[in-house]
Order: structure tokens, then sequence, then C-alpha cells
């Protein structure tokens, strides 16, 4: 792999940018692997990377049904924090998020990690109490987070109204270290550098079985062909309650839509992320000018990658309350992901019935920001067969014991 | 958009009217179950790519719960029917089946 830098960049300019080399190679699958990874989504190729990188592990294959970052980890708004408010969690999303702070470096591959800031605005008093509570939480757990007044989130977003007639805004919790990433680059960069490890990514294979003896997988069965492994790890979002049906197990998931959309560019109005968990609304300002938007979930099982028309309109008429002077701006596109939510919105990084089989997924509406933890934490999991601390309390078996690691009390959205 | 006909009233119901419930005959567990039928009950979903049955509820309408077969993968509605039942009827079956001859009733299976 030659490495990205200012000199490639002049060295290119003087012969007509030929001589750049494609980022990943696109090789047949070979007959077996040490470890095989199903979804070339952000926390497949993670999970790749770190096996190699942090414990030697190469020979490697991720298999992806589609293109690689295809799935949510291309269509996900970018929010990336890590202000959760039970311990396992804010662990993980901390890590992730430190580790986003380097990623470019690391990966030499520039993800375009923005920390500019994010705000949780508390519209009710139920939230003001809760949000209190997260940031006591967060003290605790060594994650820098302040809680704000009105007049200071005033301060930072001007474009906000603060005293709209239905959802004031009482305060806001405040993580200046969140942020933003370019989601594409996230899963090109850690393409790019798997690939440069020696592991293969095939994309355009889907896994259509999943082949086992005596409780362990051999293999998988895809649409080019049988490829055997010693180890599995099942990345798939929202996919994941098909492969486990491959793998003969059920899950405590089910998969809906979650839709964004983007506006039309204009000018530098918002330097920060705005969440309103309340009105399922949240808003950040790309690179090129688009007001980047989410909102909430479907209510209903889908794997269409298409959302219901109702629920984006909810989510914009509570953000022109919120935002007035977005209410002329055009919407420009606006598309769909399908996310598994797990029972209690917390994600699974945990071994399975099967002993060489581990699954990844149960990251809902909010794990791009977890991307590199979760690699880190999966990696571990797979490496060792047995999850580090990381992982260990996301465990699948959590629901039976009722060891549940509720953010949904926390947030009620999780983006 | 989803349109689903309450079997009760009649009315052809958009999205916006109903309420969604998730899974259908799900077999209830309470207190004296085994940690693992509790488990099934309360979290292990079926969440399958294609057909499934679902409780909706006529939130803005009649108020009452009913059932719906529809393809998760495609958004068709193969029909609704009243909460009364343990099982889809079987003109649902038969319309599910004419639409899709591989599929095999599979909600017997559901713990
Ligand atoms: C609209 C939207 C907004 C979001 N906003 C945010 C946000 O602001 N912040 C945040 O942190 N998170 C957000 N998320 C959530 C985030 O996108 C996901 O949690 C994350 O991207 C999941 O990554 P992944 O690698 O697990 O899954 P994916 O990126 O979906 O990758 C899984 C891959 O598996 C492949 N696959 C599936 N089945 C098979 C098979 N049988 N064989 C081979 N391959 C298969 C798929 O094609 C896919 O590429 C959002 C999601 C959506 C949809
Ligand atoms: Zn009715």
């Amino acid at each position: 792999m030659k490495r990205y830098s200012v000199f490639a960049i002049a060295r290119e300019a003087l012969r007509y940018h030929m001589g750049w080399e494609r980022a990943w190679a696109s090789p047949e699958p070979k007959a077996s692997y040490d470890a095989i990874i199903v979804g070339a989504g952000g926390h497949g190729l993670a999970t790749a990377y770190y096996l190699g990188k942090n414990h030697g592990i190469t020979n490697v294959a991720v298999i992806e049904k589609g293109w690689l970052g295809g799935g949510n980890t291309g269509r996900n708004t970018t929010i990336i924090r890590s202000n959760y408010l039970q311990d396992p969690s804010a662990a993980i999303y901390e890590k992730a998020r430190s580790l986003y702070e380097t990623l470019s470096q690391d990966l030499n591959y520039n993800v375009m990690f923005s920390p500019r800031g994010l705000l949780m605005l508390a519209q009710t008093h139920h939230e003001v109490r809760g949000y209190l509570r997260t940031v006591h939480a967060n003290t605790l757990q060594g994650v820098q987070t302040e809680w704000i007044s009105p007049q200071r989130v005033k301060e930072i977003v001007p474009i906000m109204n603060i005293d709209g007639p239905r959802y004031p805004v009482l305060g806001a919790l405040y993580q200046a270290r969140g942020g933003t990433a370019r989601h594409d680059a996230v899963a090109w960069g850690y393409a790019r550098a798997c690939s440069a490890m020696g592991m293969d990514i095939i994309q355009n294979c889907e896994v259509k079985g999943v082949r086992s003896e005596n409780g362990r997988v051999t293999g998988v069965d895809t649409t080019k062909g049988f490829i055997g492994t010693k180890k599995l790890g099942m990345v798939v979002a929202g996919h994941s309650g098909q492969l486990a049906e491959m793998a003969g197990f059920r899950l405590p998931i089910e998969a809906v839509a979650l839709q964004a959309l983007v506006s039309e560019p204009i000018k530098p109005c918002m330097d920060v992320v705005v969440m309103a968990n309340t009105v399922h609304g949240y808003m950040s300002q790309s690179d090129k000018g688009e007001m980047v938007i989410g909102g909430g979930t479907d209510g209903f099982n889908n794997y269409t990658q298409r959302g219901s028309f109702h629920h984006i309109e909810e989510t914009l008429r509570a953000l022109v309350e919120t935002f007035p002077m977005i209410s002329r701006l055009k919407m420009l596109r606006q598309w769909g992901g399908i996310v598994d939510m797990t029972g209690d919105r917390s994600p699974l990084i945990s071994k399975t019935p099967l002993g060489n089989c581990f699954i990844n997924c149960g990251w809902g509406t909010g794990g791009f920001k977890a991307i590199p933890g979760s690699g880190w934490a999966m990696a571990e999991l797979m490496a060792k067969g047995e999850p580090g601390p990381l992982a260990a309390e996301f465990n699948m078996w959590r629901f039976k014991e009722g060891q549940f690691i509720d953010e949904s009390v926390a947030a009620g959205v999780a983006h | 958009m989803l349109i689903l006909e309450c079997p009760y009233c009649g009315v052809k119901a958009e999205e916006t009217e109903l309420a969604p419930g998730y899974e259908a005959h799900l077999k209830r567990f309470g207190p004296g179950s085994s940690p693992e039928e509790f488990e099934d009950y309360m979290f292990a979903r079926k969440n399958p790519k294609g057909v499934h049955f679902e409780r909706w509820r006529h939130a803005y309408g009649c108020g009452k719960w009913f059932l719906a077969a529809r393809c998760t993968a495609t958004l068709e509605v193969f029909g609704t029917y009243p909460a009364q039942t343990s099982e889809p009827p079987a003109d649902i079956i038969a319309k599910i089946q004419a639409r899709r001859p591989d599929w095999q009733p599979d909600w017997k299976g559901t713990k």
C-alpha cells in the first residue's frame, strides 16, 4: 500500500494523477480462512482491522453481499458521542470516540473526524432530570460532559429558537468532544488498511447458509460457493436475525427502518450537532453546507430500506419549531436504512450457541459512533474466544438474566 | 404508505391512524415459567424477512387491537383478522400461499 501524504499529492500532480493505486483489492475467495467476517460495514471492517493490528490474525475474509459500506454505515447521519448513561455503554462509546480522535493518522486515511461539539436539548422537565443524572454518571465514568443553560445553548447555536411554544429549550447536555466524521471514509479507510494487511474483502457475495458440525461452524455457503473458516463473526446489522436463523438460533432483535434526509446546501450556520430527543429530531451541517437531518424509527418490521413519509414529516415539523430559519429550505435527498433494535437498545458483542461463532449487532440507530470501539472489542472476542472488559456485559444472555444495559430509559432515542 | 383494513370497523386505515404492536401470536409466560421461556416470550423475535404476523391497534379509529399478515421484504399486505385467535385463519393462510407458494406456515414454532 502506498501511503497517502502531501508528498504523494505533489508527486501525482506532476504525472497527471496516473500513479494512484486502487485503495483495496477485489480478490476471489480462497477455500478457507482463519476467520471470516460476514458484513463489510464499519463494524465488520473494524473487527477485521483490529484482528490484524491487535492480534496478528490476517488470514481473514470479509464477505459482503453488496458493496462495502453500503449498509447503515453509508446511510447514517454520522453523529459521534459517548454521553451514555450506563457504565458499559459509556466505556465502549468513549473508547470508540477516543479512537476516532486519531483514526485518520492510524489508518492513513482522512475520515474527517470533526469534534465540533454536541448538544442534547432538554425540552421537558423529565429530560432536565434525566440529563443532569447523565452528567453526574459521565463524571464518574470519566466522560467529559456538562449541563448548560438555555442562554448558553443560544450562544452556541444562534439560529435556535429557545422559547418555542410547545417545546422550549430548558438546557442541554453538552459534550464538547462529540461531533461527526465522514461515514464512507470510515468504511473505506478500514477497508484499505485491511486489504494492505493481506485480508480479502469479497464484495457482491451473499452468505446464504452457515454450516456447522458438533456445535462448531465449519464454513459458510455463499453465492460464490462454500468457504471454510476456523472462526465466524456475524456483523450484519439489520440482517442479523437472518444470519442467526442460518446458524440455528434466535436473537432479541427486530429490524425496522430509520430514515434521514439532507437539505440543499446553504452557508455555514450551525457548527455543532443538535439532538432534540423529545421531538425525535436531530440536525448538523455537513461540510458541503447541507443540513443533515434524522428522526425516529418506523414502528414495524421492515427490510425494504424505505421508511414511512409521516415520520420525516413529524421530524421536520418539530425541527422547524426549534430552527425557524429552516422552514423554507428544500430537502434534496431522503433515504432509509434497516436498523437492528434490541430489547434494551444496547448492542450484542457476544459468543453464540455455536462455539466458534461470534456476533456483533444490535447497534440499532446509533452504531456509527461505536465503530472503532466495537471492532476493537469484537476482535478481542474473536481472537481469544472470550470477551474482554469492553464486550463482557454485551453478551446475548443478559436478556435471560435480566442484566439489561438499559439505554432506552436513558435517551429514548440513541443516534 | 401502509394501509391496513380494520377487521372490526372495516375502515381502510392509513398508517398514521394505527399504532404498531409487533409480533403476533406470542405465547405468554409469566410467574412460574422458566427463565428461558420468559426470555423467549419477552425478547426473542422471529423478525423474518418475508411473511410476518403482527399486532396493530386502530388507535385513532375504533381503538381495537387486530392482527395483520404482511411481507416485511416487500411491504405487501396479505390480509387482516380479529385478534381473538391463537393462529392465523385459513383464508389468510390461503391468501399468503397464493402469493408465496414456497412459504411454510411457521407460527406454531413460536415458543
Ligand atoms: C438513517 C440512519 C441514521 C443513523 N444515524 C446515526 C448517527 O447519527 N450516529 C450513529 O452513531 N449511528 C447512526 N446510525 C446507526 C449506524 O448507521 C449503524 O449502527 C451502523 O452503521 C451499523 O454498522 P454495521 O457495520 O453494523 O452495519 P452495516 O453498515 O449495515 O453493515 C452490515 C453489512 O452486512 C451486509 N450483509 C447483510 N446480510 C449479509 C449476508 N447474508 N451476506 C453478506 N453480507 C451481508 C450488508 O450488505 C451490510 O453492508 C444511523 C442509521 C441510520 C439507518
Ligand atoms: Zn377499527
